[in-house]
């Protein structure tokens, strides 16, 4: 368990943060620049101290101003990936990451250098000094040194926020592929959606100072009080599938999820293997009888579950598809010409290639479906 | 005419011991200082600041005649160090490196204050993150990102040391083999009659000295540059 709750008086804004969740997998604190992210990370890295509060990780209290307890940094045991790298200019990348790995408490050892120079593929860079790296490798050898002293839980404060969009590609694989194998829960600060669907199953929204909401990232992106803070934009749902199998002959690949079959562009992934997907409002089409002779292959059954309230020329429509929540994103004079209302049957039309290949993220572990959105 | 006379040999070996005793013993003070100075917020701070560059703003004379009462056989500090220790320290060898430490000192203090202000303080968070409490942090990255501050500091203080005068002579005096240090011997020298040839010498070393001290601190500080990486 992640259990926080913290108070301090700030120039900007009073923070005062209460959540707790389970502490595994990535756990993403999302929320506008100046929300208080980074505040809340140092919290529980001990480089800020709350004027009052409890923090504990994984059942080990860290701060707790009532009983006087505030477990310095360096035996927190909690790696802390900075925005800007903060690698240490006097010593070479492998000085670098001896640096934790020498502290680390012998018996709590894990992870070994070679096991992150090959993970991160850092190899090639052993020997140089941090002034010779690009911003990506920076970045990795950043994460590695944070691993390598074998951390109870890693912070990440917006890892990838100084990249362009090339060394983030670069450098996002890494980050789901020790999130997958190391098992080290993650609190991933972010504030691109982006990101936190790619790698996250928890979500912390903050804004504020204050922590809005706490549940899973499928769950909150599918919320629509929550719109105005998870970003109208970009609005969609997140959808956990499975590769069924590979159509030779067009190049497209079957994903099942419990609302149906996804037809999608080739993809380069074994049948079985788990994926996420963001399916994004605009991308979705409502019909109220099944399109005959129409160029979209996927069309799924489904009812209207909810529909947004925002003054526009468009609306968001919440629909359940067997389980699993998807939006659409229409005009209102459609919605009036449909005639739609909160359980209407629907059939949402998805085109395959409106399937965001960016936001295509490996699944965590078992996937969740939603039962019921909101 | 380059050999050194008996009288050069000993006022330049006196004063290189006098300036090598002075630096290192004000070292750690020194370090102590600039770090308090730049980290920390006390009462008294400002008085502590101003303390320490009092050597910069008095005349040397001023500062020798203090020691001279402090640290004189009857000086409160004087007559204490040697009933506890029996050290006499004025009029010896050992009051001309305290004479040349003092007026160094604000030197030595003002670039390990100015590096340590540039060090780049969420490199010690992110240490600390990695498991080192504060006294390692400090030891294995604040003092090696800070070094060239150290060498700049202490081969300030050290030229500055080998050129003390108004402060040593007022406090140790001018004994030859003692106190008599290369510019006071060459003092010595422009008062007497038939002085100039010697004093141009001594002049000469000075100057050599000088620029032996100046290149050894560049080539030393590009090295410790490279090694650090910035």
């Amino acid at each position: 368990m992640l259990e926080v709750s913290a108070r301090k008086r700030l120039a900007a804004f009073d923070l005062d943060m209460s959540f707790s969740c389970e502490s595994a997998g990535v756990i993403a604190v999302f929320g506008r620049s100046g929300a208080g992210k980074t505040t809340l990370v140092n919290m529980l890295a001990g480089l800020l101290r709350p004027d009052s509060g409890r923090i504990a990780v994984g059942g080990r209290t860290l701060f707790d101003s009532a009983s006087g307890v505030d477990v310095p940094p360096e035996r927190r045991r909690l790696g802390y990936v900075f925005q800007e790298g903060r690698l240490f200019p006097h010593l070479t990348v492998r000085g670098n990451l001896g640096y934790g790995l020498k502290r680390a408490p012998p018996d709590e050892r894990r992870i070994n250098l070679e096991h992150i120079v090959d993970l991160l593929g850092l190899e090639a860079l052993l020997a140089r000094r941090p002034h010779d790296l690009s911003g990506g490798e920076k970045q990795r050898v950043a994460l590695g040194r944070a691993l390598l002293a074998n951390p109870r839980l890693l912070l990440m404060d917006e890892p990838l926020a100084a990249l362009d969009q090339q060394r983030k590609a670069e450098v996002l694989p890494f980050i789901e592929q020790l999130r997958d194998d190391l098992g080290i829960p993650i609190v991933y600060v972010s504030h691109a959606m982006e990101e936190v669907i790619r790698l996250a199953d928890t979500l912390v929204l903050v804004s504020d100072g204050r922590t809005v909401a706490v549940g899973a990232v499928d769950e909150l992106t599918s919320r629509l009080d929550l719109r105005p803070l998870t970003g109208r934009y970009e609005a969609g749902a997140v959808i956990e599938a499975r590769v069924v199998r590979h159509d030779e002959e067009f190049e497209l690949s079957e994903l099942a999820f419990p609302g149906g079959t996804l037809r999608v562009p080739g993809l380069d992934l074994a049948p079985g293997a788990d994926l996420r997907i963001r399916i994004r409002a605009r991308d979705v089409a409502l019909a109220l009888e099944p399109p005959k002779d129409i160029s979209i292959l996927n069309v799924f059954p489904g009812e209207v579950r909810d529909i947004g309230a925002e003054p526009g020329a468009q609306v968001d429509i919440l629909l359940d598809l067997g389980g699993t929540a998807l939006w659409a994103r229409i005009t209102a004079r459609s919605r009036q010409d449909l005639g739609l209302t909160v359980g209407s049957r629907v059939y949402a039309l998805v085109k395959a290639v409106a399937i965001d290949r960016h936001a295509l993220g490996r699944s965590a572990g078992r996937p969740r479906f939603l039962s019921r959105p909101g | 005419m380059l050999e050194l006379t008996p009288l050069e040999r000993e006022a330049l070996g006196l004063s290189l011991t006098v300036a090598f005793w002075s630096v290192l013993a004000s070292l750690p003070l020194g370090l102590a200082t600039a770090w308090l100075l730049a980290r920390r917020e006390f009462y008294g701070k400002a008085l502590l600041n101003g303390l320490v560059h009092l050597p910069l703003v008095v005349p040397p004379v001023v500062v020798g005649y203090l020691l001279l009462l402090l640290f004189g056989r009857r000086g409160p500090l004087g007559a204490w160090l040697y009933d506890a220790f029996g050290v006499t320290v004025a009029f010896t060898w050992k009051g001309a490196a305290l004479a040349a430490a003092v007026m160094a000192f604000p030197l030595m203090v003002r670039a390990m204050r100015l590096s340590l202000e540039a060090v780049d303080r969420r490199l010690e968070a992110a240490a600390r993150t990695l498991g080192a409490p504060r006294f390692e942090v400090f030891l294995t990255v604040t003092l090696p990102l800070m070094s060239p501050g150290i060498l700049a500091g202490t081969i300030l203080a050290f030229a500055r040391s080998l050129g003390e005068f108004g402060a040593t002579i007022t406090f140790v005096s001018n004994i030859p083999g003692e106190t008599r240090t290369l510019p006071l011997a060459l003092y010595s020298l422009t008062q007497t009659p038939d002085g100039e040839a010697g004093a141009l010498r001594l002049t000469a070393i000075a100057v050599a000295l000088a620029f032996a001290s100046l290149a050894a601190s560049e080539v030393l500080a590009r090295r410790i540059r490279r090694h650090i990486g910035v």
